[in-house]
């Protein structure tokens, strides 16, 4: 069992040889080079799959940036207007309150004043017509100094009472 | 097959596991006498290499006998034995295969079945042999070792049907697959390191006093590799088909078909692992001769070599 035959160590030399010749170009190298294209193929595209979903991450960040800029702005500009809104509504309250307080005064002086005015007025007319009546009721027995110091004592009087 | 009766079992085991004996020995169908001390001997005729080829439902053929050539000395036998024949199948049956699967996978995008399967071997060996030994330039030395890889595996393979014979059991057979890997380690080396570099690492980077020592000790390193590689992968096939003879010889000493239960269930066993065998076998000298093929290629590696 264990004596060496030379004859077939030499098929077997012979026939490993040409199976080999046979299957390095029939078998072996497009077996190898379908193995390494797909390899090559399959990394280009894990490699573009990996791109894409970069690229793809990158526009929804943009996108989502953008958003929170507008919500931002949108929110900025309602908080604006309502400030604005707010400023113009007291200032014209404000105002309203003044001019209305400003006519009421300028009311209440007017009436102040038309009301000295007729008491001056009612004063000396009273003065006046107490004076005519005395005149008339003591006549001739008074001189005129006398009379303006009576007529005054009875205004007193009046005021007094 | 199926067997009707035990008188139909007993015949086509004792036709299947001793034709060669009857063949060898010359004795007749009565095998009642046979039984015995020499029962082994002529079983293990059937895992040797032989003029005679079994062929299911056809019987013996007998091969050509070729007269020997006498070259420089040598006489040759160029004789077509049962090896020789199974070594042409094993070439033949890996032909058409290699190159259906090679086929199959350029025209489709995605491998599937057969042409997968081989793809899973191929991207195997290119991985986890060629590339963690040799390197990237080892890529072009892949023909050669896919060749061996199917090629042992197939004949492996091929000694575990019915009617089958492994021709790696041969250790002629494996003799030659060595030859073969050893002059491709010897021309790796070469080519990757330059003849000069090549005759250099002979010495051993020793001092050149040692040299007498060196360089017998390297060439004799140079001649082991293969060699373990030849025994190995001998013993290791012939092995497991003579533990499935004895086995089965066991059948014929008892004549008891109570007592044949159990070898035949041993044998079926062995007859699995064996199957397991044929891969490993036909990984490891593979892988070793990668592995060798890597370790010359080295340059200037005296420092990292093994030896």
């Amino acid at each position: 069992m264990l004596e060496i035959n030379p004859g077939l160590i030499l098929w077997t030399i012979i026939t490993f040889i040409i199976v080999l010749a046979i299957l390095r170009a029939k078998a072996w190298k497009p077996l190898l080079q379908a193995l390494t294209e797909r390899e090559e193929k399959i990394r280009t595209a894990l490699q573009h799959a990996e791109d894409s979903q970069a690229k793809a991450q990158h526009l929804l960040d943009e996108n989502k940036r953008q958003l929170a800029k507008a919500e931002e702005e949108s929110q900025r500009i309602i908080r604006q207007g309502r400030e604005l809104g707010d400023r113009l509504k007291a200032e014209i309250v404000d105002k309203a309150n003044m001019s209305a307080r400003t006519m009421i005064d300028q009311a209440k002086d007017e009436i102040r004043r038309e009301k000295e005015d007729a008491l001056t007025q009612l004063r000396t007319e009273v003065a006046d017509l107490a004076i005519g009546v005395a005149g008339k009721i003591l006549d001739q027995n008074l001189d005129t100094a006398r009379q303006r110091q009576l007529a005054d004592s009875a205004i007193k009087e009046l005021q007094k009472s | 097959m199926f067997f009707n009766t035990p008188e139909d079992t007993l015949h086509a085991v004792h036709r299947l596991t001793t034709d060669t004996v009857r063949a060898v020995a010359g004795h007749g169908g009565d095998h009642g006498g046979e039984a015995g001390g020499n029962m082994f001997t002529e079983l293990l005729h059937h895992v040797g290499d032989s003029h005679v080829l079994q062929l299911p439902f056809l019987g013996q053929v007998q091969l050509p006998m070729l007269p020997p050539v006498h070259i420089a000395g040598l006489t040759i036998d160029f004789s077509i034995t049962k090896h020789v024949v199974f070594l042409w199948v094993a070439a033949l049956l890996l032909c058409v295969l290699a190159i259906w699967a090679a086929k199959k996978n350029r025209k489709q995008r995605i491998p599937t079945g057969f042409g997968n399967l081989v793809e899973v071997f191929v991207q195997f060996i290119r991985d986890e042999i060629v590339l963690p030994n040799m390197g990237p330039k080892g890529v072009k030395y892949m023909p050669y070792l896919l060749t061996t890889f199917f090629y042992i595996l197939l004949m492996n393979l091929l000694g575990l049907i019915p009617y089958g014979a492994s021709a790696t059991g041969n250790v002629s057979v494996t003799a030659g697959l060595a030859i073969i890997a050893f002059v491709m380690i010897q021309a790796s080396a070469i080519r990757a390191q330059g003849l000069g570099h090549y005759l250099a690492h002979l010495t051993g980077g020793v001092h050149w006093a040692l040299w007498p020592i060196m360089i017998p000790i390297e060439i004799l390193g140079m001649f082991t590799k293969p060699f373990a590689l030849c025994i190995r992968l001998f013993a290791n096939m012939t092995g497991g088909h003579t533990v499935i003879v004895s086995l089965i010889g066991l059948i014929f000493i008892f004549q008891s078909y109570v007592i044949a239960i159990g070898p035949l269930g041993f044998a079926l066993g062995i007859n699995f692992l064996e199957l397991f065998v044929a891969f490993l076998q036909a990984y490891i000298f593979t892988m070793l001769t990668s592995l060798f093929m890597g370790l010359g290629m080295q340059v200037g590696g005296h420092d990292e070599h093994a030896h």
